[in-house]
């Protein structure tokens, strides 16, 4: 048996650290690219996201199904309703017929708002100068409701103008609303930034944490910590992959936003790579932390998911506004990297804002990052002894 | 035999007021086979854990092929290879991939781990195996493949921790086979087990109880001593009297 023989010729030559991780980041490669599950989460799931926040979950309100009971028929009631029909926010259903109508077909869903012009409409405004139409919304979901009143209150409104071309009164004041950023009201623009934060969470914090982990499950980190490579080494050479395919994945978000969605980069494309960089850091080192603390693949997939995705879903201010949260949840939200990742995307990306505007929220990340990195490698050693 | 590949002296580890290693000396030669037994509870991965660099002791001294336990872990860390009963293969890298990071792990240059997987791939007769993933090797395999690997940088002494566990008894023999042909070659081997047939294997044993080692010596010496046919009675004389039970 050759192998075991020559035994106290000593090797001919060493390798350097540099070498030795590179050893150690390539088996982390090989791991992440034949785990199927892993390959899914990591590059499935970006896409998913982008399309279910992009197209699925929308503000906006389109073919929304409304129901006109027109008791008065004449010119104006008729004008009135060929402009409701014309605009693409609603697809006119068949005409009510009564109350009880309203209230089934609000109950399967079939229409959202019901219109009503009384029999004197015509007449009410042609004598007293004053008409008066009913709008009976479904306010089960209240922004549609809202949205769909709004909307179909504006269309009466430009209608009467038409009528009273020359009419001035005496004083007006005329709001005139500009959406700045965003001036199409492209729902997805407000998405991207909290989709791409919650990416970094999932790919950084989950896989990392899990990576970590299985190697003690496996029996293999027992090994490893035998070996004369550096416990630091090993935390580096498990944070390098993930950080490398979370930046991949960030390249593909903006990518898909902006070919798919049709998302414009604003600001910096760089600021916004190293900023990237800073909340990925701050995500690994997170992930390691979690990774110290447990002892079973689930408790810290589940830690990452529950702790760390859920209150990045709903305290960063991307699906529901913070101002109108209770002070508890919005002191919550001060302690989620998330949040001021969110704020730093949302103003290079959407705003086209430098970096002398997101310098505080830069500051308060990398405070964290540094944080997070010297508590996971102080758990870390205190774990070997 | 002159050359000592570990030397125990007065070796202590104490937790709070619990001592789970309690003064132990001894010594093992160069080459030899080392087998390290007790009961569960007994102190045995405490102090196997110190001997390679993983822990310091509380007071007492040892010194790992040459090197001390409280200054020098990383040199110890360089010079040993180990094995544990867990499983320490990757399943979803192929046998040439799992040495080459094993290798590179421990310093080994490419061109050598590339001389020397052949070899040992060759030595193991699983060439045709070589760059499948290790995940569908038989147990039996995994383990003689994990221990190649353990040794692979050429360690001057490696640490066995059951290294047999849940292995049936014809490849335990064939890795012992293993053990012998390394021991053969001048590398120290240190074991643990609870198979007393594997006892019978070792040059020395060592029987830890409650901390403390109480019968050092070969094992027909320690049947002699005992007056016993088997290890099995020697292991039974010495650890029935233990008062810990678990780890």
């Amino acid at each position: 048996m050759k192998f075991f023989m020559n035994w106290h010729e000593m090797p001919k030559e060493r390798l350097t650290n540099m070498k030795k991780l590179l050893a150690f980041i390539r088996k982390e490669f090989y791991h992440v690219f034949r785990d199927k599950r892993t390959l899914l989460i990591l590059f499935g799931l970006p896409v998913v996201q982008i399309i279910l926040f992009g197209f699925a979950l929308s503000n906006e309100v389109k073919n929304i199904g409304i129901a006109i009971q027109d008791n008065s028929r004449d010119i104006h009631t008729e004008n009135i309703i060929r402009k409701i029909q014309s605009s693409s926010y609603f697809k006119v259903e068949a005409p009510i017929l009564n109350y009880k109508d309203i209230e089934n077909r609000f109950k399967d869903g079939s229409i959202k708002c019901a219109v009503i012009f009384p029999s004197n409409f015509s007449s009410d405004l042609q004598r007293s100068g004053g008409a008066k139409t009913q709008l009976i919304a479904d306010a089960s979901d209240p922004n549609t409701a809202t949205i769909v009143t709004n909307y179909l209150t504006s269309i009466v409104y430009d209608y009467q103008q038409q009528l009273n071309p020359t009419t001035q009164l005496n004083y007006q004041i005329v709001t005139e609303i500009r959406q700045l950023y965003n001036e199409e009201q492209n729902g997805s623009l407000n998405f991207i930034p909290g989709v791409i934060a919650l990416i970094f969470m999932i790919v950084s914090t989950a896989l990392t944490s899990v990576s970590v982990v299985r190697e003690k499950e496996l029996g293999t980190m027992e090994i490893l910590l035998v070996s004369p490579f550096k416990p630091i080494m090993v935390l580096i050479a498990k944070a390098i992959p993930y950080l490398v395919l979370s930046l991949i994945n960030f390249i593909l978000i903006l990518f898909l936003s902006v070919y798919l969605l049709h998302v414009e980069i604003k600001g910096s494309f760089l600021l916004l790579f190293a900023e990237s960089i800073l909340f990925i850091i701050t995500c690994l080192s997170l992930g390691l932390l979690i990774s110290n603390v447990t002892d079973s693949q689930q408790t810290a997939m589940l830690i990452s998911m529950m702790g760390m995705m859920l209150p990045t879903l709903i305290l960063t201010g991307f699906m529901f506004p913070l101002e109108n949260m209770p002070w508890i949840f919005r002191m919550v939200s001060h302690i989620l990297p998330s949040r001021y990742y969110y704020t730093i995307v949302k103003a290079v990306m959407l705003k086209g804002l430098g970096f002398e505007f997101v310098w505080k929220e830069t500051l308060i990340l990398a405070g964290m990052a540094i944080f997070l990195l010297a508590i996971a490698l102080k758990k870390f050693k205190i774990r070997l002894s | 035999m002159e050359n000592k590949a570990i030397v125990c002296k007065d070796l202590t580890k104490q937790f709070g007021d619990f001592k789970a290693v309690d003064k132990i000396s001894f010594e093992v030669s160069e080459g030899e086979i080392f087998g390290f037994l007790g009961a569960n509870g007994a102190g045995k991965t405490t102090a196997m854990r110190i001997l390679c660099g993983l822990s310091y002791p509380t007071s007492g001294e040892a010194k790992v092929a040459g090197f001390d336990v409280y200054k020098e872990q990383e040199k110890i860390k360089k010079n040993i290879g180990y094995m544990s009963q867990k499983f320490s293969l990757y399943d979803n890298l192929t046998i040439l991939e799992n040495i080459e990071f094993y290798g590179g792990v421990y310093g080994v240059s490419r061109p050598e781990i590339k001389e020397r997987s052949a070899e040992l791939v060759k030595t193991l007769g699983l060439e045709k195996e070589a760059k499948k993933l290790v995940g569908g090797l038989p147990l039996g395999w995994k383990q003689k493949l994990a221990f190649s690997v353990a040794v692979f940088h050429r360690p001057k002494i490696v640490f066995l921790d059951e290294p047999t566990g849940g292995v049936d008894p014809i490849t335990r023999r064939q890795f012992w086979d293993m053990i012998y042909e390394a021991s053969a070659n001048g590398i120290t081997v240190f074991v643990t087990t609870h198979y007393m047939d594997e006892a019978e294997y070792c040059n020395r044993i060592s029987i830890m109880v409650d901390g403390r080692v109480e019968a050092i010596d070969s094992p027909t010496a320690l049947k002699e001593r005992f007056n016993v046919a088997s290890m099995d009675e020697v292991f039974y004389e010495l650890a029935r009297n233990a008062k810990r039970t678990s780890d």
